[in-house]
């Protein structure tokens, strides 16, 4: 818990500004599928995580728009855009 | 539908300057770009080798913001409780021209958009492309923020996932043996504090890549470049390896373990971490390069899978510039045939192929393979800290020879495979 909370801070000092709807969905029949386990460890922001039914979830907010998952999961489990424009994180470094 | 000479997908590096190219020539040229500004969704580790370009590029640098020059490159090989260093210092990089620079890419691609506009090219931000137009086999537009556009040719610079170039059908969806993640931390720290830490003069910089046990034997490694006020921290890691190695790790951990590590925590001790940032990185070489061209369409940039990891040399964004330079150009040299099929746009790869570009992958095509080698990341750091510890270490009672030092590390068949791995890299 302590580490979700310490991501969360770091990912705090970004810019996001909200999006419409979610960019990333998991597709309806895949929260168990095998290929989606794989987003748990890629995803830098550690957006993915397994609940206690065994399906795998996705907190949107945070997403760094890295694209680790699609090409981890592939398209037919993840069903993956970019987000809207004027949405989504906007790096003031880069 | 409103029709433009061309449109650019993605006001990165390569869309940029191939519409700086373009409008330069005269050619009406629009880039639509989904972030709040060029930049906002841009990523590098952080540095440019400005040489290869500056041919490509010839104007621009005087006012480029670039962060520092890199007169000093480190190669550090880590493992679990010591770490072996290469420190390699240059005057001849602290000559100008400087070859090359630190960089944070939401400065410097707004710095570049902004050259581009004043020769005349459109950038139209905060509007993500949502689709390519087809029409007979050839694109002939984009749909964007719900309004169609139209254009004789349309250049993919739509980064390393490039869904633009998937929906032409150019490229499938990649796979993970071809690509890495990168992540990284941006650490302010005052200009002073840094320059004493780093041992910098004025606007030098150093480059710093790690290797070995923080990947936990798996493929990439660590950076560390200064900026002006600020440390760019972070790694890369294989994305195959990451979901296949044991015991599994999740990779923001990774990098949490790095930046606690004694050779980087005085490093960045007091620094404010102020953006937390992660893409892919295309890694396949040769083989991650996808079809470049077809009816109406050409592809650049990490868009077309031009990255190239040499080892202690990691590249993608001059690639991405020249590019979107010979984008630009061969759309100059299609337009005067005035035919933009596929036949006709080909001359993009032949620009290339006579370029820097395609001669360094194809000189370079054995390096993805080599790094792939378990033992770079595992063994070679162990090895090297094992013997220089015992070497530095007085014990009780007498010291070994050095040869019986190295023999107790390295046995036959470790020796026997180092030979290899040893022309197996003379062969990159």
């Amino acid at each position: 818990m302590s580490e979700r909370r310490s991501m969360k801070a770091k990912l705090g000092v970004n810019v996001f500004k909200p999006d419409k709807a979610r960019h990333i969905n998991i597709r309806p029949g895949c929260e168990k599928d095998p290929r989606l386990m794989a987003a748990i460890l890629v995803c830098p922001a550690g957006l993915y995580s397994m609940n206690d039914r065994g399906e795998v979830e996705l907190d949107i907010d945070g997403c760094l728009e890295c694209g680790t998952c699609r090409i981890a999961c592939g398209p037919e489990v993840l069903d993956w855009y970019y987000p809207n424009g004027e949405s989504g994180v906007q790096f003031r470094f880069g | 539908m409103d029709k433009f000479d061309v449109i650019i997908v993605g006001a990165g590096l390569a869309g940029l300057s191939a519409a700086y190219t373009l409008a330069q020539a005269g050619i009406e040229v629009v880039v639509v770009e989904r972030g709040d500004y060029p930049g906002a969704k841009n990523v590098t580790g952080g540095r440019l080798y400005v040489n290869p370009v500056r041919q490509y590029l010839p104007d621009i640098w005087d006012d480029a913001p670039l962060e520092r020059h890199v007169t000093s490159e480190l190669v550090t090989m880590m493992s679990p409780d010591n770490s072996t260093t290469i420190r390699f210092r240059s005057e001849k990089f602290n000559q100008p021209p400087y070859h090359s620079y630190t960089v944070l890419r939401a400065t410097f691609d707004r710095w570049l958009a902004s050259r581009a506009e004043e020769e005349g090219a459109m950038l139209v931000t905060k509007n993500r492309v949502d689709d390519i137009i087809m029409e007979n086999g050839r694109v002939i537009g984009v749909v964007a923020g719900g309004e169609e556009l139209g254009a004789d040719v349309v250049i993919a610079c739509d980064g390393v996932l490039s869904l633009i170039a998937e929906k032409a059908g150019l490229r499938s969806p990649g796979v993970p043996q071809n690509y890495a993640v990168g992540l990284k931390e941006v650490i302010e720290l005052p200009r002073a504090t840094l320059e004493d830490r780093f041992g910098l003069n004025g606007d030098e910089g150093v480059a710093q890549l790690f290797m070995g046990s923080l990947t936990q034997g798996r493929f990439g490694g660590g950076f560390l470049y200064t900026n002006k006020t600020s440390i760019s921290l972070g790694m890369v890691v294989g994305i195959k390896d990451l979901m296949e190695k044991k015991p599994p790790v999740e990779v923001p951990y990774l990098l949490e373990e790095f930046k606690e590590r004694p050779e980087i925590a005085p490093l960045i001790k007091g620094g404010e971490q102020v953006e937390y940032s992660a893409h892919v990185i295309p890694e396949g070489g040769m083989a991650g390069i996808c079809p470049l061209f077809s009816n109406g369409q050409l592809v650049a940039g990490d868009a077309a899978g031009f990255s190239l990891n040499m080892g202690v040399t990691v590249r993608g964004m001059e690639f991405a510039m020249a590019s979107g330079v010979m984008a630009a150009r061969a759309v100059q040299q299609a337009r005067e045939r005035n035919d933009f099929s596929a036949a006709s746009l080909a001359c993009y790869q032949q620009l290339l192929e006579k370029s820097f570009v395609m001669q360094d992958f194809r000189t370079f095509s054995h390096a993805p393979h080599f790094l792939e080698n378990p033992r770079l990341f595992g063994f070679y750091p162990q090895f090297a800290g094992e013997v220089l510890e015992d070497l530095f270490t007085i014990g009780a009672g007498p010291k070994a020879k050095l040869s019986d030092t190295v023999r107790k590390h390295l046995s036959f068949g470790e020796a026997w495979r180092m030979a290899k791995d040893l022309w197996g890299g003379l062969k990159i």
